[in-house]
């Protein structure tokens, strides 16, 4: 009964065993190496959305089980995610005042 | 709200973080703070973007930078990750010698990923790539620059948070306190991960 209740307590505090962090990080390597053979191999016309999609994958991995987003409230998601969408929408503005007003 | 949201709520609750959202205050400050980082990183990144092109007489980016360079320190960083979130599960599981150690070897590949960026801005530098060379240099150095600024301060905490734990002065829930410093370190690692696909990988 014990191990039982630690068990839940451990997935309850944690999201995720030790083993599955070690499972993400190496998932991470796996996908840091694809992009920088983009480097050395060419990729054609996959080159720049295949580095974008890795980029993002990687970037939705820590944040949803490094940083425990996945198993949090979703009070927290929203405030890091406006805050991620704000700065996406400055570099489109930005982006757009340089092609369209700035010669 | 999902079963996950509201397991967390009870959690905090149970936890004694008593405030009207039923989540621990500290944690909702660090995630609002680490959502106004993003705004400061997306205004840098949105700025090489634009200036990347801009190199006037000095080394055009694909001169000068070091892909194999960048990408070992890149999965330093990465692995430090991991070894963060490794502390964080200690901590929760109150094991203190474990918790020091991986908050250890987090600061160790912290101060080697500074240590490549200070040799990388060292080689920049002798190879004519100066602050204000160009635009691309300036918007460059600035980037890169505050990201290392981050790190150092994430090293910086990482150290103080072993320290308070070694003399036993952590002052509320000590799982916590690593877990907001793990954000905060989680944080500038994906950054790292944007400034290495947008700025080193992909070429202007």
């Amino acid at each position: 009964m014990s191990t039982a209740t630690e068990a839940h307590n451990d997935a309850h505090e944690h999201g995720m065993s030790d083993a599955g962090y070690i499972k993400i990080a190496l998932i991470l390597a796996a996908i840091t190496a694809l992009e920088v053979s983009t480097y050395y191999v060419d990729f054609g016309p996959l080159f720049m959305p295949s580095l974008i999609i890795m980029m993002v994958i990687k970037f939705v991995m820590v944040v949803s089980y490094f940083m425990h987003l996945k198993f949090e409230s979703r009070i927290f998601s929203f405030l890091f995610y406006t805050g991620l969408g704000l700065a996406l929408f400055v570099y489109f503005v930005a982006l757009a005042t340089f092609k369209f007003f700035i010669a | 709200m999902s079963d996950t949201a509201t397991h967390a709520t009870d959690h905090a609750a149970e936890a004694g973080h008593h405030s009207s959202t039923g989540l621990s205050n500290n944690k909702l400050a660090m995630w609002l703070f680490l959502g106004s980082e993003c705004l400061l990183f997306g205004g840098l990144i949105s700025t090489y973007m634009l200036y990347r092109g801009r190199v006037s007489d000095g080394p055009h980016p694909s001169q000068i930078y070091d892909i194999p360079f960048t990408s070992v320190s890149s999965f330093v960083l990465l692995m430090s990750s991991l070894t963060m979130v490794l502390a964080v599960t200690s901590a929760q599981r109150k094991d203190d010698a474990r918790t020091t150690l991986w908050l250890t070897v987090t600061a160790l590949l912290g101060a080697t990923f500074i240590g490549g960026q200070v040799y990388e801005f060292t080689t920049f530098y002798r190879e004519g790539l100066g602050f204000t060379t160009s635009l691309f240099s300036s918007s460059f150095y600035s980037l890169t620059g505050f990201h290392g600024v981050h790190v150092s301060v994430g090293v910086i905490m990482l150290l103080a948070t072993i320290g308070i734990i070694k003399k036993n002065k952590v002052t509320g829930d000590k799982a916590e306190v690593v877990e907001l410093v793990g954000l905060y370190w989680h944080f500038v690692d994906i950054v790292w991960i944007v400034i290495f696909t947008l700025i080193y990988l992909i070429p202007s």
